[in-house]
């Protein structure tokens, strides 16, 4: 049953998305720092704060580095904070972004998708987040402006969650969703404050009065179980982000599946992975695809930290071949990213159906319906045994 | 498989183009004007320029219409008031 | 779904031509998408921006490949060859044009829109800028969108006498639009 909308619709870009979410989430302290193609994001949380409607603590910072460190500070006083920043800007913090995570700190920060240099550039890939990925932060993915709002003020009800209590990264893809305007219904104040109230100050670990030590100085065992309890938090996330997803719908109506979602999937014997814009794409492709008569669906990752096996094992377990499009390079293997890790999985489930892997959007190179038509026309070469490389760079061949 | 760069890594030889970034010219939409008859030589506007693209000329100072973004900073910095900016002169 | 590719010079505003005609859309209750393009581009076509309308949601975030109509804020853009691609059969081109347009500017036009945008703009903004003028021919032209809706919509971007100096803008690019059908 749908909520009746309420809210205002409006054209708004992802970044604007990311900035008004925020506001709605009434933060306590605000700090970041202008990044292509996040910029927008800081610019318009200055705008709100001008105009009266955040009433945030705004820290002007030098870079990125300070902005997390900042927020580090003002989150273990009990403070809900928010950030957003991109590829170099989170190289730059990476220091703080480590601490944040291990602090247990409930920090939501808009991450946009940028490439790594070198070469130079500031255009979209996935690599800079998922260079990341094992810094302990959770991690969820947005195809839409619409999902970027909605996502980020569902993160904080996740971060703060007394059994997680860890920093979030709402991640969208630069320019394809950070620059697109697109029609987003914009929630009321009051039924954002229902869905989330404003923050109450948590424990504050550096209360004057009664103040505790953060990160103490610990070596091997008593170490080793802040890691075990770090882990059982990003656990207890997965069953958190599902949950959160129905919530949401019954508040506001609208869903995105929680940590993953699925499109045409049910029948599917050649399943699509993706993440970001790319699979939005990818439904259209599958909707002419399926009209064709193939069998083809799409499995959209959104949350890749935690990594969803479950949800992802029942999602794949009727498909006969498994292609993952990434939007990112995984050195080490010469494959992708995602890529290496859904073929773990896989290996986890005693699943061995074939798995090819697609690498194309490097730099802003645009991932078109071509491309993801190619993809699954080399999927049903796959499906009846003619097998190509294991890997396909979209963009070389 | 067949490459379209030269080298393993991302350097260039200065004198191919090709890899080289955008000429710049093309996000101008008003142009300078350097007046021959009142350039002094000074060299203010060549070292301003933010995109370098002014060169001495021997009797005056010109500009490079490939490189200049038409920001106009030559012009305010003439202390002969010798350039001005004018509209259009795209490529 | 309509797929339509601006074509502009930076500083023409061809970024907010896409977004204002998003807002107006969005205004008659369809969906929209627009963004600009970025990166190196070739000489002679610095800025394109990709607007897509329909009446379900819009999933595609692509480049335009194939679009069914073409926006050109820049007059000298219409001699230009690579600014016709993919141009569907039956398609839609709109222009500001200083020089009557005589003839069909590419094999895949059916109906062309012109205005001169920039006179236009300087008489009653004064300001070069086409873009609200060419959204007014825009409408005209494709009959996509009213011309309330693009009123309306302006009133994101801006206020007091810009507002009123765009609106007339807008109404004098409806309403002087030159349009043949080949």
């Amino acid at each position: 049953m749908r909520a009746t909308t309420r809210g205002k619709v409006k054209v708004l870009s992802g970044n604007q998305a990311a900035a008004q979410a925020a506001v709605l989430c009434q933060p306590d302290v605000v700090a970041a720092y202008p990044i292509t193609p996040q910029s927008e994001v800081v610019e318009e949380l200055s705008r709100f704060l001008a105009e009266g409607i955040l009433k945030a603590e705004f820290v002007e910072v030098e870079g990125e580095h300070s902005a997390l460190s900042v927020l580090i500070g003002a989150s273990s006083s009990g403070g809900r904070t928010f950030s957003a920043t991109s590829s170099h800007g989170l190289l730059y913090m990476f220091e703080a972004y480590s601490y944040a995570a291990t602090l247990r700190l409930p920090i939501v920060m808009a991450h946009v998708c940028r490439e790594v240099a070198a070469p130079n550039t500031v255009l979209c890939s996935q690599q800079d987040i998922m260079l990341a990925r094992d810094a302990g932060w959770i991690q969820i993915h947005c195809a839409s402006c619409q999902e970027i709002l909605d996502s980020i003020i569902m993160a904080y009800r996740l971060a703060e969650d007394p059994d997680i209590l860890l920093p979030v990264n709402i991640c969208y893809d630069g320019h394809y969703l950070s620059h697109l305007s697109a029609r987003v219904e914009v929630p009321d104040q009051a039924d954002v404050s229902t869905f989330l109230p404003a923050n109450k100050l948590r424990e504050c670990r550096l209360d004057p009065d009664k103040p505790m030590m953060q990160a103490p100085y610990l070596g091997g065992k008593l170490f080793t179980e802040y890691r075990y309890k770090h882990c059982l938090a990003m656990q207890n996330a997965l069953q958190k982000i599902d949950y959160l997803d129905e919530e949401f719908q019954k508040s506001f109506g609208r869903s995105y599946g929680g940590l993953i979602e699925e499109y045409r999937n049910e029948d599917a014997e050649i399943v699509l992975v993706a993440l970001g814009s790319a699979a939005s794409t990818a439904k259209a492709v599958i909707d002419l695809k399926r009209d064709e008569g193939v069998k083809v669906g799409l499995v959209r990752i959104r949350c890749f930290r935690p990594f969803a096996c479950d949800r992802l094992s029942k999602a794949l377990k009727g498909a006969k071949v498994i292609g993952v499009i990434d939007r990112d390079v995984c050195f080490g293997w010469n494959t992708g990213i995602v890529f290496v890790e859904l073929r773990s999985l896989l290996n986890r489930l005693r699943m061995n159906q074939p798995m090819v892997n697609f690498i194309a959007g490097l730099s802003g190179a645009d991932i078109t319906k071509d491309h993801i038509e190619r993809a699954i026309n080399n999927m049903q070469l796959a499906l009846h045994g003619k097998f190509g490389p294991e890997v396909t760079w979209l963009d070389l061949e | 498989m067949e490459f379209k760069t030269k080298y393993d890594g991302p350097w260039v030889d200065i004198d191919r183009n090709d890899l080289l970034t955008n000429d710049v010219g093309d996000w101008r939409y008003r142009s300078p004007e350097v007046d021959k008859s009142k350039c002094s030589l000074c060299g203010q506007c060549y070292l301003f320029c933010p995109t370098g693209c002014i060169e001495d000329r021997d009797t005056y100072f010109g500009v490079n219409l490939a490189f200049c973004k038409g920001c106009g900073i030559c012009a305010k910095v003439c202390p002969s008031e010798a350039i001005s900016m004018k509209t259009g002169g795209h490529q | 779904m309509k797929e339509i590719r601006l074509h502009g010079r930076g500083g023409q505003g061809v970024v907010m031509a896409s977004e204002i005609l998003a807002n107006a859309f969005v205004a008659e209750g369809k969906y929209a998408t627009a963004f600009p393009s970025f990166g190196t581009e070739r000489r002679g076509a610095p800025v394109r921006a990709f607007l897509r309308m329909d009446d379900k949601p819009i999933r595609e975030i692509t480049q335009i490949y194939h679009p069914d109509c073409l926006l050109l804020l820049d007059p000298f853009f219409q001699n230009m060859a690579d600014v016709y691609d993919g141009l569907k059969p039956r398609g839609i081109l709109v222009m500001n044009s200083q020089v009557p347009v005589a003839g069909k500017p590419h094999r895949n036009v059916k109906c062309l829109g012109f205005v001169d945008a920039t006179r236009i703009a300087l008489e009653e903004i004064n300001r070069p800028s086409a873009n609200t003028c060419l959204a007014g021919t825009f409408a005209a032209t494709t009959e996509y969108l009213n011309l309330e809706s693009i009123e309306m919509a302006l009133g994101n971007f801006f206020k007091a006498k810009a507002l009123d100096g765009n609106i007339r803008c807008v109404r004098r690019g409806f309403a002087e639009a030159k349009i043949i059908k080949f």
